[in-house]
């Protein structure tokens, strides 16, 4: 009966090719309106569906314009409709509260329906409820689209009395929970599709929920009811979805029946699997008996938050109130918060040990009827904002202004804190605080001594003594055993242990998978790791500790429902999870301490393939799984240690990940897993990603005792430098680190939420291993079984024991990082390399054969999955020059996304110079353009890059260069490093590229890991239509790196009107990048080019946008096969690179390239030998290559042969001892397009763009734009103007460049409350003046203009204490001032390079990663303010002189300023920052009053001596140095010269 | 690894010759070796590239940037053993190899190669001066037998391989002492044989039988070998030289290089030749055909001889002073390259072809007639040599010295009597897989199989062989390629 099991879409198509349901996404608008004297009536509804259709833009519409992705709305029940509608057939409706509707969605088959139907009746009355009747909800389908038509359910709602023997209404929730499951159960065994329609948005007694695949604007109209004025509601949660895809799923359109959510669990497999692990150890009070009729717990819906939905009734009904239950799923960030209250930390941590986070962005609007409340997740990902008014009516949205109440009427303007929670209770008419509400709970039992009781601290126990290092034979033999080779002591182990971070390198993978290399592969390197991209943001593990957590409980949890009397489990906490070998003793022999809570049992994993008692691996399993089990069940033990430390010649070890997937999986399989904690103790694991797999797979800790034993012996054959306890806790801190990185790049922040989550893909093992051992991970291609594995294992074993004279003595080369003979294969050799660059420079075609033929061979060593495809016509061939010519195909070629910084001058302008002479296309990659680079050479040729990228860093990213550029590219993953931000360290910054980057020489420059505006798909929505209006004819590309479920977010990204979509493959290159990532993240660019063509054809989205693939394309051949398996364009980095000289040195993070390419080195720069010439010779090969065989296969054109699968052929791997159960028929699986569906890009997109306000003001400022007259204008704004001023600064950037207009040469004032992106890109000579408020990216990019908002007279708010613009504030901005009146949302000025700004108040992570410019905050900050700030000034009005808590000095100093500086007016305050604060302050805050009317400036400036003492200067320390060193160097260049 | 910016920092810095006027004295090796921080320094130029062009330039795929390292760090003994893993005789690749792994050495795109070749030799002399070096005896030997025809770096390698594989191993040379062209080809001022002595001591304590003046196919029966060993790896060089069929070549004075070379190799090891048919430079004119490094040792013994003057002629035209490095690294080019030898005195002239000798009046050679040659461009998309016109050359030629390379092995004797399949060049057919000749339990390597090559290919072949002839009667091998 397990549902997951099918794997069935819930109402979405099954899965099929490479399309799997489980990997949909979305995202929405969502919110609430209550009254809070809870006076139900029938406007609210209407106003709610008013505010949905203001966030229409947060929605999405996919191929059918009728069919949204789903809307719906949860109010409380219509009392006195429903007694009217039930009277009119007859029956009486109950009293209010002994009585709850159900709402049901029904098959559209009368049988299965009947069926449904008898179900709901016969389990009623077997709970002892009375059913009273059925009522058919009148509907009317004619807006529904005519692709969700064929889905629409039957909808029913049935009415339930409170039976005679249900004492109370809580008793009556929890029966008709019961019903409602066990109704569900009774379908389950039924037909496949039947039960997949049977759904009950709800049953209650409080609440009700309408919902369903229309748009949001046409719910009242398909729901009649709504029309009735008695359909009366005091509350409203409403939601618009917008999905990764298109089909239409009535269930999982929501509100749930509980809550609404924008946002994503990233750990949803991991908290699914550990609900499932609780059934043995779970009772409950409260629901008795029944809590067994209830299992599964989770499964009447697919995506993340119906799941969560699922738990928190579970929770809500066995005692919990629903805000306990939401910060016990979703709790703040406690772990080392100085600011939080004990109490309340002592009940996150006492909760901890019983629920591991659900963790990933959310926003949540929940209610039960007499509450209706919102919270959001710790790292507070999502906008919602909130208003109340005087008349008691409090409306909470993703944005503000999407209901039109006056401004007079509103009392208070603020937003939901990151980790906060806002609650309206409706019985006591009050908004209730989040300090109230948590302080309440957080008193409500004594956590702290029931912590003080029960939870051990592993550094309390008593010390113990670890096993000493083995002798050098026995380590080697060790180490030769578990795959040790020399590149984990080179490039892993020994860095670790030196240095304490994971390591870096550069370039990209170039060799086979696990699967199909001829190599004994550790069982790891199978897995790769999933990462955010789109539809949930990365986390900066660095900047953003302060969210992260690796805090792990080892052994039982206590019983979930077990409410109030403080457990009687202990609880076994370590601060992060590797554990020392000292640390494991105390864990091995804690049965003597503890009062023998703990007992632990060390399980052997290793076997004998030999002799009497010889076993195959997978009987060792078997009898491993056996063995837990028993131990746990019979014996009493509750931690287990699965140890390898019995490896020996004779016993073999299983692989501890294999033997961790297995018992951890058999133990949830038998409800038993949260009874035990299970640790590894493993000679196998050493590199970062080891661990994250264990992790990921339930270990609660692991102790990798050789990788401590090798970096002992290092230490010792070193004889100097680092004490032997000193590498190992650099190791141990290293390993911590990239753990950390790695959770962060899926977004998540806790190790307790990690722990089981399974966050990777399988690349190259079988449905049978998987579904065995790591259920519910993603295998797309099959291949290794365990008798496979078992044959690596063995194979390493008799190695490190036989008598191979290579391995006596040392071990294995390795060769993965660096080419070596003996070592693993390698698509780039001495060889492949050498051929290209002759080839090229000779422009000798022959030779380029012969290079690509020695590429494209795999008859005997396999690299990559295209070497098992066959190419095979699909007619007749074709003459040669019937087909395409090359200077047509080249035009599909770009080349890829390098820095000017991370590769040379002169290497990022040939490419650039050899694209635009064949029309093809170069890549400006992070890091701006220099704008001499627009104006053409006098020879003709061109060095502007026609792809500008924009990266989360968005250095360089101004005006001019975005209306420069052909293509505009999101840059949301990079193959080598998907997930991750970067960092170019000062000392590659230098004045030029500082320039390019307007940042300061000398000062570091950090990328952040997601792009601040993006941290969902409506996210991106807007930022692709923010470049749009400021470039209109511009393609935006969305670059996406190959994982399972990319196919999904192409699908998205089409939806969210992006005209290009790049899908790169994992091998792709990097200028540096820790090795974790460039070896373990990401998948093969076939698995993900051939999921998104698959996709988005299912979706009828593939015409409207053009896909590229790039990652490792290197020949014809690759590209044919990129074209048929469904890419329109391709592209190329480290091929042309090498095409220019290049010769994979991986030596790019060094800047000590040799051939100059990858160095700012200027002597090194010198060795560049590369010509244009040598790129054009390359693409113009690579093209005919391509048309010889389209003429083999029979195609004239490209787009005759984009995604024509039934050209390829499988070619199995037979005779291959490891590859032969390799699959890649998957990736040909017949996707049959409807009727008048394009399979290749030839529409596009419509983006809306005409409905912009800027049109208007273009008009209005025709001769100022185009002659500096000066203009004013006024309009009035609401929240679906959006990026107001992007496409008016275009224009001007068009004609006047950077540069602008003269200063306010365009005035414009608006009233109202501004949508999204106001006056982003904001052109020099521009000023806006705004009366009113603006939501989230004021000001992003903002490249030399004016932005002023102030709350409208009409107001009666005081300013200073309400919110006035939205998140992410001068996101990126380059120069301009800004003036805010108000308190600014999280993250204000993230990543400012050079605007001023001034703001009463901001929240968390204020000035983050900023690198220039002035901020002056007159008020509160939030938490961890300057994180990452490399440069640029701030000035904080420190009242209460908390501000150094609340700031992150990393990398930043705090200062008084200095009131007695000579102010003698004759120097320009702009000249030092360093010098003239009091001025330069005082004058920022006149500007302040002047702009705003700022009564609080006024008081300031009224005040100047009293308050100035108050301001901390905030100074990055590496900025100060920067300037310092460029004064000295001035100097002393005019010394020089006066000297002369 | 190495230190990343050592290239930008230290200088290439080589070995050196003693003076000419000294080195021309003797027949010693006369190269100065460095100090071992000098090689230490120079060990940390290496890039520790990420592809590293060198390890491919290498035929034994010489793991170098390792071992670089380990020189920059001083860890001699683990540079040694790491060299002893792809290398059986670094000591004669460290002196006579040509360094093709220097070719490609990243750095000589600015033609300064790390000196690989200079820090291999310094790992493996320093080995043997320690007393590192001892034999490395097989713990449990199998009841096979394999016979190794040929003493040379193949048969060598082969032979040690197999025997530290646990096989008895018995070598069979031709000549009257072990090591073939090691011992009688390679001039002893390039490298002395003691070194030879050493290894075939080791390979004795190892278990390798010696069994010289036994030339199969002559004076031991092939098909015996076949019968009564359990595998046969024929690892018996190129040995048959390429002549020169134009008027006077038998005239007395003209000869093959190697008939010249042989003797002063018995001649400085201490068996004279009988004076009749010694072959002398001293006081000649000698000209010597062929630019290769054959040509050259003939140069040098020439000299060393006391030779009145030495000329050598190269048909082909002379190769440029320096390589056109975009489109030949990181292959070996085609440049000029000056030996020791030249250095030491000689004339060389490029693209002249030889038609005719004359006698003297002693009847011996006296003369030699040439014509210079232009090379064009010929129809099939090759080069083609034409004469041109009136460019006839006589030069004074008292000795003449073919040292135009060897065309593939001696067929008489042993391979003709085996019946092996010959590839197209006439050398043994067998493939760089299994090694193995259309003969069951034989195996060819070596010259033998590849025809004229460097020690260092033998070496490989030696090796790669063993371990197939390994795999052969094992079942499994633990050999290394």
């Amino acid at each position: 009966m397990s549902q997951t099991s099918r794997r069935n879409g819930y109402g979405l198509p099954v899965e099929q090719g490479m399309y799997d349901p489980l990997n949909e996404h979305d995202a929405c608008g969502f919110g609430f309106i209550a009254d809070i004297h809870n006076k139900p009536r029938h406007e609210i509804v209407h106003q709610a569906l008013e505010i949905v259709h203001h966030l229409d833009h947060r929605g999405a519409i996919g191929a059918d314009p009728l069919a949204g992705d789903g809307a719906g709305i949860l109010i409380q029940i219509p009392d006195a409709f429903m007694r009217k509608v039930f009277a009119k057939q007859g029956i009486e409706v109950p009293a209010k509260g002994d009585y709850a509707i159900g709402m049901v969605f029904l098959p559209r088959d009368h049988k299965l329906r009947d069926l449904a139907i008898k179900a709901v009746e016969k389990t009623t009355a077997e709970e002892g409820q009375v059913l009273l009747g059925w009522r058919d909800v009148p509907t009317d389908n004619s807006v529904l689209g005519e692709s969700v038509k064929p889905n629409e359910p039957v909808i029913k709602q049935v009415l339930i009395k409170r039976g005679p023997n249900t004492p109370d209404r809580a008793a009556f929730e929890r029966k008709l929970y019961v019903i409602r499951k066990q109704a569900h159960h009774a379908l389950w065994d039924k037909d496949e599709g039947s039960w997949q329609d049977f759904y009950f948005p709800s049953m209650s007694s409080a609440t009700i929920v309408y919902k369903g695949m229309v748009l949001a604007p046409n719910l009242a109209k398909y729901y009649v009811d709504f029309q009735d004025p008695d359909f009366a509601t005091a509350i409203a949660l409403f939601h618009q979805r917008f999905s990764t895809n298109t089909f239409p799923s009535w269930r999982l359109a929501q509100p749930f029946r509980f809550l609404c959510h924008n946002g994503e669990i990233n750990t949803l497999r991991g908290n699914v699997n550990w609900m499932n692990a609780r059934r043995h150890n779970m009772s409950s009070k409260i629901l008795g008996d029944d809590l067994d009729k209830l299992w599964p717990l989770i499964g009447d819906g697919s995506s993340d938050s119906s799941t969560f939905d699922n738990a928190l009734e579970l929770l809500v009904m066995g005692g919990y109130s629903l805000s306990h239950a939401m910060m016990l799923m979703i709790p703040e960030a406690w772990k080392d918060n100085p600011q939080m209250d004990p109490k309340r930390r002592a009940f996150y941590e006492y909760y901890s040990a019983m629920m591991e986070p659900w963790d990933g962005p959310a926003a949540m609007a929940f209610t039960d009827g007499k509450q209706i409340a919102a919270t959001l997740d710790r790292n507070g990902l999502r906008p919602a904002r909130y208003i109340v008014t005087d008349d008691g009516l409090v409306v909470m949205a993703s944005e503000v202004g999407v209901l039109p109440i006056p401004e007079e009427k509103i009392v208070q303007k603020w937003r939901l804190q990151p980790g906060k929670m806002l609650v309206v209770d409706l019985e006591e008419h009050r908004i209730i605080s989040d300090e109230e509400v948590k302080n309440e709970l957080a008193s409500e039992y004594p956590y702290q001594d029931w912590l003080d009781a029960t939870q051990i601290h592993l550094a309390d126990l008593p010390p113990e003594i670890g096993p000493m290092t083995p002798d050098a034979k026995t380590l080697l033999d060790q180490q030769q055993a578990f795959g040790y080779n020399r590149e984990d002591l080179k490039f892993f182990l020994e860095p670790m242990a030196e240095e304490g971070q994971d390591p870096i390198g550069s370039m990209g993978r170039d060799f086979p998978l696990a699967a199909l290399s001829d190599k004994s592969r550790m069982l790891y390197d199978y897995f790769f790791q999933n990462f955010a991209q789109v539809t949930n943001p990365p986390i900066d593990p660095i900047r953003e500790e302060l969210v992260m957590s690796l805090v792990s409980f080892i052994g039982p949890r206590p019983d979930l429902l077990d409410l109030g009397s403080g457990g009687k489990h202990k609880r076994l906490e370590v601060d992060q999870p590797i554990l020392s070998n000292t640390d494991l003793e105390r864990i091995r022999r804690i049965e003597n301490h503890v009062d023998g809570e703990f007992r632990t049992y060390t399980l052997d994993i290793c076997y004998q393939n030999t002799g009497p008692n010889r076993q195959t691996m997978a009987q060792a399993v078997d009898r491993i799984c056996q063995k837990a089990e028993k131990v746990v069940r019979e014996q009493g033990y509750n931690i287990i240690i699965l140890s390898d430390r019995c490896m020996d010649a004779d016993n073999i070890a299983v692989p501890a990940l294999l033997a961790t997937g297995a018992v951890h999986h058999h133990l949830i399989r038998q409800g038993l897993r949260t009874e035990v904690g299970l640790v590894v103790e493993t000679g196998e694991a050493r590199r970062v990603h080891d661990f994250c797999l264990l992790a990921g797979y339930g270990a609660e800790a692991m102790n990798p005792y050789l990788a401590f034993d090798t970096i002992s012996n290092i230490v010792a054959e070193k004889g100097e430098g680092l004490s032997e306890a000193k590498a190992h806790s650099y190791y141990i801190k290293a390993v911590g680190k990239g753990m950390l990185k790695v959770m962060s790049k899926m977004g998540i922040s806790t190790y307790q939420s990690y722990c089981g989550a399974q966050i990777f893909d399988a690349v190259g093992l079988s449905s049978d291993l998987i579904d065995a051992y790591f259920t519910g991970t993603a295998t797309k291609v099959e291949g290794s079984g365990i008798n496979e594995i078992a044959e690596e294992t063995e194979r390493r074993h008799s190695l490190a024991f036989g008598d191979g004279p290579l391995y006596r003595g040392d071990l294995d080369v390795g060769g993965d990082l660096a080419f070596r003979v003996r070592g693993e294969e390698h698509v780039w050799t001495p060889e492949t390399i050498g051929t290209l660059q002759h080839a090229v420079r000779s422009a000798n075609y022959k030779q380029f054969k012969a290079y690509t033929a020695k590429i494209n061979d795999q008859t005997a060593k396999l690299k990559n999955l295209r070497g098992l495809f066959d190419l095979k016509p699909v007619g007749k061939p074709v003459p040669l020059d019937e087909v395409e010519p090359a200077s047509e195909i080249v035009k599909r070629f770009a080349t890829g996304a390098m820095s000017f910084g991370s590769i040379s001058w002169e290497a990022h302008t040939t490419l650039a110079i050899a694209m635009n002479r064949i029309g093809g296309r170069s890549n400006t990659g992070e890091g701006g353009e220099d704008e001499s680079r627009y104006k053409p050479l006098p020879n003709g040729d061109s060095m502007k890059s026609r792809i500008k990228q924009v990266a989360s860093g968005r250095f360089g990213v101004t005006t001019e260069y975005l209306v420069n550029a052909d293509d505009l590219q999101i840059k949301m993953a990079q193959g080598a490093k998907p997930g991750e931000g970067g960092q170019l360290p000062g000392h590659k910054v230098d004045e030029w590229i500082a320039r390019v980057r307007h940042s300061t020489p000398g000062v570091g420059l950090i990328s952040p890991p997601p792009h601040h505006d993006i941290y969902s798909i409506e996210d991106l929505a807007q930022l692709i239509h923010d470049l749009k209006n400021v470039n209109p004819k511009a393609r935006v590309s969305v670059k996406l790196v190959s994982e399972v479920g990319v196919g999904t977010v192409a699908a998205g990204v089409s939806k969210a009107y992006a005209d290009h979509v790049t899908i790169s493959g994992h091998d792709g290159g990097t200028g540096a990048s820790p090795l974790t990532s460039i070896l373990n993240a990401g998948g093969p660019w076939e698995l993900g080019l051939a999921e998104a063509h698959q996709t988005l054809v299912m979706n009828a989205l593939r015409g409207r946008i053009s896909v590229q693939v790039d990652g490792g394309i290197r020949t014809g051949r690759d590209v044919v096969i990129g074209a048929l398996l469904g890419a329109d364009e391709f592209g190329f980095a480290t091929s042309a690179l090498i095409a220019e000289g290049c010769i994979m040195m991986r030596k790019c993070h060094l800047n000590t390239c040799p051939v100059g390419v990858a160095t700012q080195d200027p002597e090194l720069r010198k060795r560049f030998t590369g010509e244009p010439e040598h790129i054009v010779n390359f693409f113009t090969f690579m093209a005919e290559e391509v048309r010889e065989i389209m003429a083999e296969l029979g195609f004239r054109t490209i787009n005759e042969m984009i995604g024509r699968r039934e050209a390829l052929d499988v070619r199995p791997a037979v005779d291959h001892w490891k590859a032969h159960g390799v699959d890649v028929t998957r990736l040909l699986a017949p996707v049959k397009p409807a009727e008048g569906v394009n399979i290749y890009n030839c529409e596009s997109q419509d983006h809306g763009l005409e409905k912009a306000l800027d049109h208007q003001l273009i008009k209005d400022a025709k001769d100022a734009i185009e002659g500096g007259t000066p203009v004013s204008l006024e309009y009035p704004i609401i929240n679906i103007n959006r990026t107001v001023g992007a496409m008016m600064s275009g224009e001007i950037a068009l004609r006047h460049g950077h540069a602008g207009l003269p200063d306010d040469t365009i005035h414009v004032k608006f009233t109202g409350n501004a949508g999204q992106s106001f006056g982003a890109w904001l052109s020099k000579g521009v000023s806006f003046e705004l009366s009113g408020d603006a939501n989230d990216y004021v000001g992003k990019g903002l490249s030399g203009g004016r932005i002023a908002v102030y709350p409208s007279p009409k107001s009666p708010i005081v300013p200073e204490q309400n919110i006035i613009v939205g998140n992410t504030v001068l996101y990126g901005a380059i120069s301009g001032e800004c003036y805010f009146r108000g308190l600014a949302g999280e993250r204000f000025a993230v990543r400012n390079s050079g605007a001023t700004a001034v703001v009463e108040g901001c929240g968390d992570h204020g000035c983050e990663y900023m690198t220039g410019g002035t901020v002056v905050v007159l008020g509160e900050t939030g938490r961890n303010f300057a994180a990452g700030m490399s440069g640029g000034i701030a000035y904080i009005l420190d009242e209460a002189g908390d501000f150094a808590s609340l700031c992150n000095q990393g990398m930043v100093e705090l200062e008084p300023i200095d009131a007695a500086e000579a102010d003698d007016g004759t120097e320009d305050v702009a000249s030092d920052p360093m010098r003239f604060d009091a001025r330069r302050l005082k004058g920022l805050i006149e500007n302040h009053h002047r702009y705003t009317g700022s009564s609080r400036a006024k008081q300031i400036l009224d005040n100047w001596d009293a308050y100035l003492p108050k301001f901390v200067k905030i100074v990055p320390v590496d900025y100060r140095r920067a300037l310092r060193d460029m004064q000295e160097r001035a100097a002393s260049e005019t010394a020089a010269l006066a000297g002369e | 690894m190495g230190k990343p910016t050592g290239f930008l920092e230290i200088e290439r810095h080589d070995r050196s010759y003693r003076p000419v006027e000294e080195r021309l004295k003797h027949w010693q090796e006369f190269i100065e070796p460095l100090s071992d921080s000098e090689v230490s320094e120079q060990g940390a130029r290496c890039m520790d590239c990420g592809i590293p062009y060198c390890h491919q330039g290498c035929p034994v795929n010489n793991i170098i940037p390792e071992w670089n390292d380990y020189a920059y760090r001083n860890k001699w003994r683990e540079g040694l053993d790491l060299l002893h893993s792809t290398n059986n005789f670094p000591e004669f690749t460290g002196r006579v190899c040509p360094a093709p792994c220097e070719a490609s050495c990243t750095l000589n795109l600015q033609d300064t190669p790390v000196t690989i070749k200079t820090i291999e030799c310094s790992l493996v002399d320093k080995g043997w001066a320690k007393g590192w070096i001892k034999p490395q005896i097989a713990a449990h030997h199998t009841d096979k037998r394999v016979a190794v025809v040929g003493s040379g770096p193949a048969g060598l390698a082969c032979a040690q391989q197999l025997a530290r594989a646990g096989h008895r191993v018995v070598v069979f040379e031709k000549n009257e002492r072990i090591g073939g062209l090691l011992r009688f080809g390679i001039p002893d001022f390039k490298m002395e044989k003691h070194l030879i002595d050493r290894r075939i001591a080791q390979m004795q304590a190892e278990g390798v039988e010696f069994r010289p003046n036994s030339h199969v196919g002559v004076n031991v029966d092939a098909a015996d070998l076949v019968k009564d060993f359990d595998a046969v790896a024929l690892c018996g060089g190129s040995e048959h030289p390429r002549d020169l069929p134009v008027p006077g070549r038998e005239l007395p004075g003209v000869h093959y290089a190697m008939e010249f070379l042989t003797q002063q190799n018995r001649r400085v090891a201490g068996s004279n030749t009988p004076q009749a048919s010694e072959i002398m430079a001293t006081g000649k004119h000698v000209v010597v055909i062929g630019g290769g490094d054959t040509g050259s040792d003939c140069v040098g013994t020439s000299n060393r001889h006391g030779a009145a003057s030495v000329t050598q002629l190269e048909l082909m035209p002379q190769p440029p002073e320096k390589e056109n490095k975009a489109l030949s690294w990181p292959n070996w080019p085609l440049k000029l390259r000056t030996s020791s030898s030249h250095q030491e005195g000689c004339v060389r002239d490029f693209a002249v072809a030889t038609k005719s000798f004359t006698a003297g009046p002693d009847g011996r050679v006296a003369e030699l007639n040439g014509i210079r040659l232009e090379w064009k461009p010929s129809e099939s998309g090759g080069m083609e040599m034409v004469e041109v016109a009136g460019s006839e050359v006589t030069l004074k030629a008292d000795l003449v010295l073919l040292a135009m390379g060897f065309v593939h092995p001696v067929h008489n004797g042993m391979l003709e009597s085996l019946g092996l399949d010959l590839d197209p060049r006439g050398n043994v057919q067998a493939d760089t897989d299994k090694y193995a000749t259309s003969q069951p339990k034989v195996f060819a390597a070596g010259d033998m199989r590849r025809g004229q090559s460097l020690v260092v290919w033998a070496i490989r072949e030696g090796r790669q062989c063993a371990r197939s002839i390994d795999e052969f009667l094992m079942g499994t091998t633990d050999l290394p390629r």
